[in-house]
């Protein structure tokens, strides 16, 4: 397929990991974060970590919003979906994410909820068109490139004049989690999470484009890479990013420049702008509550607001106590760390959302085998 | 006919991940803003609801049936010539 196979390329892939290889400085080691879910699934489906020297090391980010909606919103869903008469539409990841006593939203649905997966929130509104009897809620959830389909579906609402249709949303950003982990104590005293550099978002910075980046570039001095998601994006972005490592540099230099403009998409920005509003504070499973991360409907758009609408308590559920998704969003431990991991703990019964989502870091391991790499080994010397 | 694909279902999420986009091809506009793209053989409608100025034979990328960018396809061109570049810079060494 023309944009993806040329971006695939095996000979090229080799070439980029020589060139990897011969500008590595082997007097030090580098720890690069890819933040999103999708960069992680790319890593490990094409085994890109097997073409790099063993002192660079990627780190997986938070970036897979299955992984990082805590529980206790699941939970909610779940509540809301057993209203009877009432419709729950989800994009289908968010199915089988296990709540407290292995409920979800799959296990509901066949406990006679109506939940139904949707492809497109412009699916949850047509659904509310067509069963004007019933309340409909679409569970909305995603970084910025989820976040702009939702507010066209509320615009698109109040255009057909819908009653019945709402929102329960849980947009998150990606700027102010990528914020967060570098002013964690982890990586601030403990030294857990040495970051060198950030590979950015591909999809998500289509959507706010490269300048937001430039904060984290400036503040805690640290490169940041923009990768498109096909193999030879993400080596390039390595690499580019070992030049700024080594020439002390840290700049934001964008790779996926055939999709991603400085200013981004300003359509979708001010869509988002228009019916979304920062929230105070949301829980992220992994890094707890981080202030200004997350989004609710503007009260111009109360209408369209699940929150409004019904009573959605806050709930917190803690992780199964096995499950360490928490320590694995926030870089300090790899998949292969967790006891349950590809044991109690798999793709077709997933405990932790690490490993319901393919952006999950345990689902890419365990989908692409990835559990054999070595040992991190400088992880294991702090 | 357009042939609409379910892309993920509760079974094979996790092989078909929601955040994975693929370029697509704009083969046809249709009515409210939408169009039908060719994702490697597969025809789907999407809305171009986030986008502007999209014609047929442009590439976009395609992100929960909505286009998020349209593809600059002269930088793809740069970005694979930058590529081959440096494999020459390799040779070369």
């Amino acid at each position: 397929m023309k944009y993806i196979d040329e971006f695939r390329d095996g000979d090229l892939a080799q070439k980029i990991a020589a060139n990897i290889a011969s500008e590595a400085d082997p007097r030090r080691n580098y720890h690069l974060m890819e933040f999103c879910g999708g960069h992680t699934h790319a890593i490990s489906r094409y085994g890109i970590v097997d073409l790099l020297p063993d002192n660079v090391h990627m780190i997986h980010g938070p970036g897979c919003p299955v992984c990082v909606l805590p529980v206790g919103r699941v939970e909610n869903a779940i509540q809301l979906a057993r209203i009877p008469g009432l419709i729950l539409c989800s994009y289908g990841d968010m199915l089988r994410i296990p709540t407290a006593n292995g409920m979800s939203l799959l296990r509901a649905k066949a406990q006679s909820a109506d939940v139904r997966m949707v492809y497109s929130s412009a699916d949850a509104v047509k659904i509310a068109q067509e069963n004007p009897q019933h309340q409909v809620v679409f569970f909305a959830i995603g970084f910025e490139t989820t976040t702009p389909p939702t507010a066209v579906a509320i615009k698109q609402a109040q255009a057909l004049g819908l009653n019945n249709f709402t929102v329960f949303c849980n947009h998150v950003l990606t700027p102010s989690a990528i914020s967060h982990i570098l002013q964690s104590p982890e990586v601030r005293q403990l030294g857990l999470v040495p970051l060198d550099g950030f590979i950015g978002p591909a999809h998500v910075s289509t959507v706010i484009g490269s300048q937001p980046y430039e904060y984290f570039a400036e503040e805690f001095q640290k490169p940041v890479v923009i990768a498109g998601f096909e193999p030879l994006d993400v080596m390039q972005a390595i690499l580019m990013l070992i030049r700024q490592i080594n020439e002390g540099r840290a700049e934001v230099e964008n790779e996926f420049t055939r999709a991603v403009l400085p200013t981004g998409n300003i359509k979708a920005q001010l869509l988002v702008a228009e019916v979304f509003e920062l929230r105070r504070t949301f829980e992220w499973r992994g890094l707890g509550l981080v202030p200004y991360s997350a989004l609710k409907i503007k009260s111009d758009y109360a209408d369209f607001d699940a929150e409004q609408r019904f009573q959605i308590p806050v709930v917190s559920i803690a992780d199964n106590k096995a499950c360490e998704c928490g320590a694995i969003l926030r870089g300090v431990k790899q998949p292969q760390d967790c006891k349950i991991f590809g044991t109690a703990c798999t793709p077709e019964n997933p405990i932790g959302s690490c490993m319901v989502s393919s952006e999950g870091a345990c689902a890419a391991y365990y989908s692409y085998g990835r559990f054999r790499e070595k040992p991190h080994a400088t992880m294991k010397e702090n | 006919m357009v042939n609409y694909v379910i892309i993920s279902t509760p079974e094979n999420s996790y092989k078909t991940p929601m955040c994975l986009a693929i370029p697509a091809c704009v083969e046809q506009l249709t009515a409210e803003n939408h169009a039908i793209v060719n994702l490697g053989g597969i025809r789907k409608e999407i809305s171009l609801a986030l986008v502007e100025d999209i014609a047929p034979g442009d590439y976009v990328i395609v992100h929960v049936g909505f286009a998020l960018q349209k593809l600059d396809q002269l930088e793809a061109k740069h970005t694979l010539a930058m590529f081959a570049e440096m494999s020459a810079l390799y040779k070369g060494n």
